[in-house]
């Protein structure tokens, strides 16, 4: 029992289940409300992928640092973020997270150590690697976690950042969503040599894969990174092997997929399995799964309605906050 | 008030040091620059007094380190990042621009990204077109940064110090011909404020403004007119981002002829936007067409002769007044 649930207790296990419904079901509205074209800009979904998201969190302390990416909701709502402003924000409106500025591609909370999601592929590794910087000259004990997708393996920065993170010993874990597809095309196009853990072997860090549709999987793996770069043993490259359901953004043709390559992801979907595994466990009644899921679908429902109510930023918003500070003239 | 000559280069460290001193978050991260002491010999020095945890050596990482000091600033550290030539800065842009420059504005204004970047310009070494561009413009053009570029050690160490407790990403262009050029610094703490230009000399025939090293040679220009009975003023912006419109406007209002002078290439450079600015805000001042003095179109040549020509000279800024007069 200890093993098979990672050491965690039945409350955090489901709270873990819970965090992963909240995620689907935002990723679910947002797309709905995108389809509606009630949402100005684009929605990267993250459905399916909530696994990774919410295992590597739940090894994380509160004042622990992540940034995320342009498919960002999951990480932001899995670190502690309030779907109510995360809504209002993706709505364009002034009570969003970024007052209707940022838009789903930048959504921060610093106060929950959300350094941001982020409109560029591979945008997170130099903040990232900067804020386990700031941990390490501090002292503090944070650690943190830089979420990327797989197509960002394939940028520079990473190795700058790595090779730097590996010679200072940072406390970072980079967490790679291993989720087939680089925007428009296969992930396994660009790669080279399958073996993935070749990418962490120049720096000599440990590269680990684990199944990132398998949330205890992640957990571990995370739990172990996190322990390892707070002891000051450094960073971790995790892979977590899961698949990107929806298309690129909502919207998206899909002509570059064949519909028979997504069943069988449909047949390994974490949410699917981590119930399946709670019941078994004797932790997850059938009723008190389906009150879990109405309280999530009531609480979404509430932003959207939370969103919706809220006016957009006034105009003197364009010009606020490009400084922080009145210069003179 | 104790002054003394010091160099560019000896203000700039002095102004590391005493911001170190009294600031623990600030820290200087680049290559080279710990125990070879800078490849312009700035930061020699600072490794013996504060340790590898605040002067750090990095691998040649342009994107890697700066976009780690973008991450240390986001969370609460004041990184002071050495890129060594300018033209490096380049590799980095993606931090600069889509990161450091845009965190604020992007996240509805809770982030703040005080840190600061000293690249250095300019041609006349014989460095030839990747180690000789004078880049400046290019982050002029970003909202979100600060640009500052001093043309005397009293203004860059007065600057500095001013670019490190400033709570903005600024890039500090220093200039590598200026590090040796000596002029007066107090001994006592000061600063200068950003966004301030500074009037170096003044005059009443014509106007120059100049930037960096140009304002050194737009002096040497303004005695030499003198010699003829022509009194030029002369004006350096010292902040290029944002600009003190005022300061200049005040005294073409006055003055009624402007040249510019700045070394980055002119399409698109400095001047024009000077210019622009002066069409839209100060056209009712002007008796005659702006005159403008920057960098042909064109790399940076090795070749002396063709350098020298390539960049404004003292001459080039005597004909463009006379052809006011």
């Amino acid at each position: 029992m200890e093993d098979r649930t990672a050491g965690l207790t039945p409350p955090q296990l489901l709270e873990m289940y819970r965090k992963m419904c909240v995620i689907r079901r935002f990723d679910e509205e947002a797309a709905a409300l995108s389809r509606k074209n009630l949402i100005h800009g684009v929605v990267h979904s993250y459905i399916g992928e909530e696994a990774a998201a919410v295992g590597m969190c739940a090894a994380l302390q509160p004042t622990d640092y992540i940034t995320s990416t342009h498919r960002g909701h999951g990480h932001c709502l899995a670190k502690g973020g309030d779907p109510q402003r995360m809504m209002a924000e993706i709505l364009g409106r002034v009570t969003g997270y970024c007052k209707g500025k940022g838009g789903s591609m930048h959504i921060a909370d610093l106060d929950l150590g959300i350094l941001g999601a982020n409109g560029i592929v591979g945008g997170g590794f130099g903040i990232a690697t900067g804020a386990a910087f700031t941990s390490r000259y501090r002292n503090d004990g944070r650690v943190a976690v830089c979420f990327f997708g797989d197509g960002a393996l394939h940028q520079g920065v990473f190795y700058e950042c790595a090779n730097m993170a590996a010679l200072w010993k940072l406390p970072i874990i980079y967490l790679c969503e291993y989720n087939g597809f680089a925007e428009f095309t296969h992930s396994a196009a660009n790669f080279p040599i399958a073996d993935l853990t070749t990418r962490a072997a120049p720096f000599g860090f440990p590269a680990v894969i684990v199944d990132g549709n398998d949330v205890l999987a992640v957990y571990r793996a995370a739990r172990d990174a996190v322990q390892r770069a707070r002891q000051g043993d450094g960073p971790t490259l995790l892979f977590g092997i899961t698949y990107r359901i929806e298309g690129h953004y909502v919207g998206d043709p899909l002509t570059y997929r064949t519909k028979e390559e997504v069943v069988p992801w449909q047949g390994r979907d974490p949410l699917t399995r981590f119930r399946g595994f709670l019941q078994e466990q004797g932790l997850l009644p059938e009723s008190a799964g389906q009150q879990i899921e109405a309280e999530v679908s009531t609480q979404i429902q509430e932003a959207i309605d939370f969103a919706m109510a809220s006016p957009e930023p006034g105009l003197s918003e364009l010009t606020s906050d490009v400084y922080a500070t009145t210069y003179p003239r | 008030m104790a002054t003394r000559e010091i160099s560019y280069r000896d203000a700039i460290r002095e102004a590391l040091f005493e911001e170190m001193r009294r600031d623990p978050d600030v820290f200087m991260i680049g290559e080279d620059i710990a125990r070879f002491g800078g490849s312009m010999k700035v930061t020699e020095g600072l490794l013996a007094e504060f340790g590898e945890r605040r002067v750090i050596d990095t691998p040649i990482a342009e994107e890697g380190f700066v976009g780690i000091g973008v991450g240390a600033a986001l969370t609460g550290l004041r990184p002071v990042i050495e890129v060594m030539f300018n033209d490096f800065i380049l590799l980095a842009m993606d931090q600069i621009i889509n990161q450091a420059a845009k965190a604020r504005y992007m996240f509805g204004g809770k982030a703040k990204v005080p840190l600061v970047i000293r690249p250095h310009a300019g041609a006349g070494r014989g460095m030839a077109a990747q180690h000789s561009q004078c880049l400046h413009m290019l982050f002029v053009h970003i909202p979100g940064l600060i640009v500052v570029a001093p043309s005397t050690p009293y203004d860059a160490k007065g600057l500095m110090k001013s670019a490190i407790r400033c709570d903005d990403p600024v890039l500090f262009f220093e200039n590598k011909l200026l590090y040796s050029t000596k002029g007066p610094v107090p001994e006592e703490d000061y600063t200068i404020p950003l966004g301030v230009a500074d009037v170096k000399r003044p005059g009443r025939d014509v106007l120059i403004i100049a930037t960096s090293r140009m304002n050194v040679f737009a002096l040497g220009a303004a005695q030499a007119l003198a010699k003829e009975g022509i009194e030029a003023e002369v004006i350096d912006p010292r902040t290029l981002k944002p600009l003190d419109l005022p300061t200049i406007l005040g005294s073409l209002r006055r003055i009624k002829r402007v040249v510019i002078v700045d070394e980055g290439s002119r399409t698109g450079g400095f001047t024009a936007e000077i210019a622009a600015r002066i069409m839209d805000e100060g056209f009712d001042f002007l008796d005659a067409p702006i005159q403008r003095v920057a960098a042909e179109d064109a790399p940076i040549p090795y070749c002396r002769t063709l350098e020298t020509e390539a960049i404004p000279q003292e001459r080039d800024i005597i004909a463009a007044v006379k052809r006011l007069l």
